[in-house]
């Protein structure tokens, strides 16, 4: 009885903990990333995944001529940077935070549309002795309402 | 020796749970395990961007939100027409996930749309009618009484109206997201985005085609389609998503009889406002035969879309 009491647990453990960490996300994102789009308005849309250090994420986005866009990073793991890039559809990085003492926003805007491709990564911490630490990284974009 | 057999298979069987499990999980987070084909119709494009792709953990298809639809084809400089808008009188036809994901995006769409030309009472009328989309898919204090109320109370603030309707939109997809049901997340998407290119191609002023904003919009619409098929494809699994990505690849095919070609982007950073601007200069052989058969393909789908 102990022994299924116990494997119970085990289970819904290992399906609830992954669940606890998207809405953990969710919050942080909700929170702490969209207040960084001020005065941007936020677009609504939501992109938030649990990296680990020396993990990458990549998005896919189209973005329109005219218009004036923020784009806000932000990750809550341990002393770790995390750097982004934008790269067009002709691999030119047109953007790259290390430049910027790894600044998590950047405000930008286009004569034409382009599908960008951003590329995010959680750099590993100087003090490599202790264990690689995941945390949330949110990626949110804002833009100006005319 | 019974005892040590009953034992065995329990082991055997919890193993199995956990084998299962990993399994399931590791396929679950699936998308960015499969390896995208960014096909952008761009001279010069360079399919080696995509080399390192496997490298991600995670790759997201960002389409832009209703919220964003509906803004660009009011920046565009497109008059406001409520009649265009999907009666909220329709509300009570949605009776499928499917329905009223698809009719969720289009009504956030509009929300968007009357909210941006200061159309108080209609954006209400259309928030109580996303509210109703979303009680009925399920998603849970989304769009609440108090949402409706804090509306009412800011009607002269577009300011904030915009960031109700950006934050219930955002607790509607996250929901969706954080509860595995990311096909009708992306339905959603593709409802908001199939009524910005309605409310466009219906907006557009057929005597003034040429260099008019509002078609360049439209044309712009080919780069999100990509996007649009990319997010649908790690879907298919579902009958729903299989359905709205044989419309996509009609209009793909009417798409795809448009040439846009860039020049590189080149990047100046004004010092004073940090502002980075990206330079470069597209054409395209887009022409009001073309516009009118995308036209009528937008119309039919969005038509079957509202039922």
């Amino acid at each position: 009885m102990k022994r299924s009491l116990f494997i119970f647990i085990i289970v819904a453990l290992f399906f609830a903990l992954p669940q606890s960490g998207k809405s953990q996300c969710k919050g942080y994102a909700k929170k702490i990333c969209k207040a960084e789009l001020s005065p941007f308005t936020h677009d609504g849309n939501y992109h938030a995944a649990i990296l680990t250090e020396g993990e990458e994420a990549e998005l896919y986005k189209t973005f329109y001529s005219d218009q004036e866009y923020r784009i806000a990073i932000c990750g809550a793991i341990g002393q770790s940077n995390i750097e982004f890039k934008i790269v067009d559809a002709h691999r030119n990085e047109l953007y790259n935070n290390r430049n910027e003492d790894y600044t998590n926003i950047w405000d930008f805007k286009l004569d034409s549309s382009q599908q960008l491709k951003l590329v995010v990564k959680v750099l590993k911490a100087e003090d490599e002795t202790e264990e690689p630490q995941s945390g949330c990284v949110a990626i949110m974009f804002g833009f100006k309402v005319k | 020796m019974a005892n040590n057999f009953y034992r065995f298979k329990f082991s055997m069987a919890f193993m199995l749970i956990i084998i299962s499990t990993l399994v399931i999980g590791c396929k679950s987070g699936g998308k960015g395990d499969k390896e995208p084909v960014f096909d952008v119709d761009m001279e010069e494009i360079d399919e080696a961007l995509f080399d390192n792709i496997n490298q991600a953990k995670q790759i997201f298809y960002s389409m832009p939100s209703p919220l964003e639809t509906a803004m660009l084809v009011k920046s565009a400089g497109a008059p406001y027409n409520e009649d265009l808008l999907n009666s909220t009188e329709n509300t009570g036809n949605y009776t499928t996930q499917r329905s009223m994901a698809l009719n969720l995006g289009i009504y956030t769409c509009d929300l968007s749309f009357a909210s941006l030309y200061d159309q108080t009472q209609t954006s209400i009328s259309y928030m109580a009618a996303a509210k109703k989309m979303a009680d009925g898919l399920g998603i849970l204090d989304a769009i609440s009484e108090e949402t409706l109320e804090r509306l009412e109370e800011n009607v002269n603030n577009r300011e904030m109206i915009m960031d109700i309707v950006s934050e219930t939109f955002m607790n509607s997809s996250s929901y969706l997201q954080e509860n595995n049901r990311q096909a009708l997340s992306s339905i959603v998407l593709v409802g908001g985005w199939v009524e910005g290119l309605y409310l466009a191609t219906k907006l557009v002023d057929k005597d003034s085609f040429e260099g008019n904003k509002l078609v360049t919009r439209i044309i712009d619409q080919k780069l999100s389609l990509n996007i649009v098929m990319k997010m649908l494809e790690g879907q298919k699994s579902d009958p729903a998503v299989v359905d709205i990505l044989n419309d996509m690849n009609q209009l793909k095919a009417i798409y795809e009889k448009i040439s846009v070609t860039t020049s590189a982007i080149t990047t100046s950073k004004d010092e004073e406002t940090q502002v980075t601007t990206l330079k470069s200069e597209t054409k395209n052989n887009f022409t009001p035969e073309l516009f009118a058969e995308l036209s009528a393909k937008v119309e039919s789908l969005r038509e079957s879309y509202i039922l």
